[in-house]
């Protein structure tokens, strides 16, 4: 049983999730690539950064179609956990595996820089070992992470606790609500209302070693593959 | 000979959803002197050429791939030409 970490044309963090699970976590990972109708043993699915399909059309919505999708959603649908990092954020927006849209940066800009992100909810299998109002720092890179929804859906997240990180600026506890692009209540990563799929906009595989300048990334990831391996074989079912 | 048939599909934002870009043109032409301008928003124009599909099915086809890949539905609302 292994994390399958999904490859589309123009994925550009997928090497760099490989090693953040694979040398600084430790957990078995495997990749597939779009073109492939299964996930093959699979006991999580990870969705990297990038640009799949050129961000034609819009950010993810070409990868949404393409073959690997169906058993993404799945071993979603069976409860298998998800993560999706920047682009496999709009992914699974775009796949509807997460409520929403992800819409062009407020001010239009493509913004890379590091971020603060408070913890909103530290009960879910991709954040227990972060604390709530922890306040965790990495980099993002995107252009458009502009989280919008209609708000009867926004109503429904919030009762949820379906909001795991908003951004802080500057980067310290007592910091405001920070909003560096427009996004809704400055939500910075959800999950589903079954809390088994994550996305989140700014990168832990940029700030999973301390040569990066932060390991605020790695309980993420050690999280993750913790709940992986106690998914089981519901990859198979896939 | 088959006949080609050629379309549009026309992607806009929902009126609910706020357009930077739209937003950012219409500052512009503002700060430039065009008078009038109250509101402008971005949209998609999707072309298509089809051939050996009657309009019927051709307008299926479109409306699903419309429905399903084109237009977020979240954000977005699709209209598609008469074929």
């Amino acid at each position: 049983m292994s994390i399958a970490l999904i490859t589309f044309p123009g994925s550009n963090c997928d090497r760099d999730c490989f090693h953040a699970l694979h040398n600084v976590v430790g957990a078995p990972v495997h990749s597939v690539f779009h073109k492939e109708t299964d996930l093959g043993q699979c006991s999580g699915v990870l969705v990297p950064g990038g640009f799949s399909y050129g961000d034609y059309l819009r950010a993810g919505a070409l990868a949404k179609i393409s073959p690997i999708m169906p058993a993404i959603k799945r071993f979603a649908d069976a409860g298998g956990p998800v993560l999706g990092i920047c682009n496999g954020f709009q992914i699974l927006c775009e796949a509807g595996l997460l409520p929403g849209a992800l819409m062009l940066n407020r001010k239009l800009q493509f913004i890379s820089r590091w971020v603060g992100m408070r913890v909103e909810n530290s009960n879910t299998i991709f954040t227990n070992q972060l604390w709530e109002g922890q306040i965790v720092r990495m980099p993002m890179a995107h252009a458009e992470g502009n989280f919008t929804t209609d708000p009867v859906t926004l109503a429904e997240i919030i009762a949820n606790k379906q909001i795991v990180f908003k951004y802080v600026e500057p980067v310290r506890e007592d910091a405001p609500e920070g909003n560096p692009n427009g996004s809704t209540l400055s939500i910075a990563g959800l999950t589903n209302a079954r809390g088994n799929v994550l996305g989140m906009m700014p990168h832990p595989d940029r700030a999973a070693e301390a040569i990066l300048g932060s390991t605020d990334g790695v309980p993420i990831f050690r999280a993750f593959a913790e709940a992986a391996r106690s998914a089981n074989s519901i990859g198979t079912l896939a | 000979m088959e006949e080609t048939v050629k379309t549009r599909v026309i992607v806009k934002l929902k009126e609910s959803v706020l357009d930077p870009q739209g937003q950012a043109i219409m500052q512009l032409l503002e700060q430039r002197g065009y008078k009038g301008i109250t509101d402008v928003r971005v949209g998609k124009l999707i072309e298509f050429e089809l051939e050996g599909v009657t309009a019927e099915q051709g307008a299926a086809m479109l409306n699903e791939v419309a429905d399903k890949l084109l237009a977020n539905p979240v954000i977005e609302t699709f209209r598609i030409d008469a074929l």
